[in-house]
């Protein structure tokens, strides 16, 4: 069979775009969350609670009454407890208002990179990601919900936020003043989680409470409703383009390659193994595209690593290799059969006559 | 004890339609070719002589009578039937080669026992075809390496690697100077005279035509007694 290198390889490069862009959502989604996981950790508590009806993903929901945070101190077994109130700046961005006594004892305090904590009223503090994406140092000015404020300090990431303000400072700032809107608790010891959870579920009728261990493994990719209908929907495009891109691309081969099919026909090649013959060519595209993707993939998360530090954490996802592969290979298939089957009936006379 | 012939055609006829014009390519060809024999098939342009051979070795239907090869109705054959007559008893060679370009002229040999599912072990009887080739230094080569006589040494090998019982040569030496034209007829004598090959050869040349035991005039789809005069 005569190949066509260059025809191969755009195909192979179009097939991989599809490929990439799924391990690059996949990957983007699993980043962030595991990021924010990894924040959410940090803090050193052992149960959540949240406002009545928001959801385990989202900050958002009515605010809860400050005082909720005294009371739900004074519940047995319940050694620490310390509210936050959540306000999204952008897109994925969030600034966390905290009570920095509080959160210090239950976190075990920020880690300073530079600076330290809060002195004056507009003082902010921000993570060295954030930093370095956004090229501060301390003391230097940065705008956030539209007002100026110093950097007071730059701590190591892993710790609840990218940005946090004094509590206060939050609560006035959007009208939620006396309000947070969410609630860390630490227990006196492990085996108390369950009981003071199932106990304050009863209490608090209608809040969220879990565990922070329950929390942090419920948040995945594929719990996440919005996300996993975007993934299907990805999906379902690479299917199309690999489609595309396959069926034209054989169908080209068909073409170009009459004579050569009319001279297998006449030494006796059966419909079968002309088919085969395309189906197999598709098949390497397929593979190969899957590979090329990957590859792509590893680009993605080095050139946004590169030039957004502080915004997307891109996962590689090696266990979502196979799907990718599996919808490349599938597309592959699907594109190559009706090229294939022409292939299969074409007439060996016309063949052998074809210039 | 006389043999039946290995191929029988009778009352052959084939309409081509093309859009609403009907060409009658054959009407009505009676031959009897015996094992062994190797018959110069000779006639006007468009007499149907090419025609003829794509139905004796199943590449399209008949349009009525028959073709029986060693006994056997090729239009009453199924699809894989056919497939397999061309892979084993009926095989091609062409004015233009036809071999495929990117392969070597071995590997255009080697496809075609791989098709036939013969590529294992060596093939004693195909080692003395390839000494009455004389190509056996050119074989790594790509076609586009070979002259127009060694392609068509190679397309004869292939044709013959896996013993068919009927070669179809049409217009063999149709491409070739009258060196090469002479080189690939005697080889196509030497299988036919040392290994028994049974060979229809379509030509133009009357000089070709002698080389065969037998001269079939065809005209106007038609097998005729002697040429009518030009
Ligand atoms: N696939 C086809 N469709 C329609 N008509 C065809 C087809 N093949 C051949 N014919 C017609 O059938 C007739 C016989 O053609 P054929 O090719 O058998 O002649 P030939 O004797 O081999 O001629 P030549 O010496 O030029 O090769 C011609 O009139 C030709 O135009
Ligand atoms: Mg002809």
């Amino acid at each position: 069979m005569r190949y066509r290198p260059l025809r191969t390889l755009l195909s192979v490069l179009l097939i991989a775009i599809p490929v990439t862009l799924i391990l690059t959502l996949v990957g983007l989604s699993r980043g962030m969350l595991d990021e924010s996981k990894k924040r959410t950790s940090g803090v050193g508590a052992d149960i959540m609670v949240r406002p009545p009806g928001s959801s385990i993903i989202s900050f958002s929901g009515a605010p809860m009454r400050q005082g909720l945070v005294k009371k739900l101190r004074q519940e047995p077994h319940v050694v620490q407890a310390t509210g936050v109130i959540v306000q999204q700046v952008s897109g994925i961005t969030s600034i966390f208002g905290v009570d920095l006594g509080e959160f210090n004892t239950m976190s075990g305090g920020f880690d300073f990179i530079e600076g330290g904590p809060f002195k004056r009223p507009d003082d902010i503090l921000i993570d060295d990601y954030y930093a370095q994406q956004e090229k501060k140092h301390a003391g230097d000015t940065i705008n956030v919900l539209n007002h100026n404020w110093r950097v007071a300090g730059i701590f190591q990431s892993g710790k609840l936020a990218r940005m946090v303000l004094p509590i206060s400072v939050v609560q006035d700032l959007t009208g939620n003043t006396g309000r947070v809107s969410l609630i860390y608790l630490k227990v006196d010891k492990p085996a108390s989680i369950d009981p003071v959870v199932a106990s304050l579920r009863k209490q608090f009728e209608g809040y969220p409470i879990y565990p922070m261990a329950e929390y942090l493994s419920a948040i995945s990719v594929e719990n996440v409703p919005a996300l996993n209908s975007f993934i299907h929907v990805v999906i379902a495009i690479g299917v199309v383009i690999g489609f595309a891109v396959v069926c034209l691309s054989m169908y080209m081969a068909v073409l170009q390659r009459t004579r050569e099919i009319g001279i297998l026909k006449s030494l006796g090649a059966s419909r079968a193994y002309i088919l085969a013959l395309i189906v197999a060519e598709a098949f390497m595209m397929g593979f190969f595209g899957t590979l090329v993707g990957i590859l792509f993939s590893f680009g993605a998360r080095w050139l946004i690593l590169t030039l957004v530090p502080a915004s997307l954490q891109q996962a590689i996802v090696p266990d979502w290799w196979p799907l990718a592969g599996l919808i490349a290979l599938f597309a592959s298939l699907l594109g190559a059969l009706y090229p294939g089957f022409r292939a299969a009936r074409q007439d060996p006379i016309e063949a052998l006559s074809y210039e | 004890m006389s043999e039946a012939p290995i191929i029988e055609i009778r009352g052959l006829r084939k309409t081509y339609h093309v859009g609403r014009v009907d060409v009658e390519a054959l009407r009505g060809v009676d031959l009897d070719v015996a094992r062994g024999e190797f018959v110069s098939i000779v006639g006007p342009s468009g007499s149907g002589k090419s025609t003829l051979f794509h139905i004796v070795g199943g590449l399209t239907p008949a349009t009525s009578g028959g073709v029986r090869i060693g006994g056997r109705e090729v239009g009453a054959m199924s699809d894989a039937a056919r497939t397999r007559l061309r892979k084993t008893t009926v095989s091609f060679v062409f004015q233009k080669f036809n071999l495929l370009p990117n392969l070597t002229a071995a590997d255009n040999i080697e496809l075609a026992r791989f098709l036939a599912g013969k590529n294992h072990g060596a093939d004693p009887h195909f080692q003395d075809v390839l000494k009455l080739l004389g190509i056996a230094d050119r074989l790594r080569h790509k076609p586009s390496e070979l002259s127009g006589g060694e392609q068509q040494r190679v397309a004869i090998a292939r044709a013959v690697v896996n013993h068919p019982a009927i070669l179809l040569a049409d217009e063999p030496t149709g491409n070739l100077d009258s060196v090469n034209s002479r080189t690939v007829l005697e080889l196509l004598r030497d299988l036919n005279e040392r290994l028994g090959q049974t060979i229809l050869m379509i030509t133009h040349n009357p000089e070709a035509a002698a080389y065969g035991h037998r001269l079939v005039h065809m005209h106007d789809g038609r097998i005729v007694a002697t040429p009518p005069p030009t």
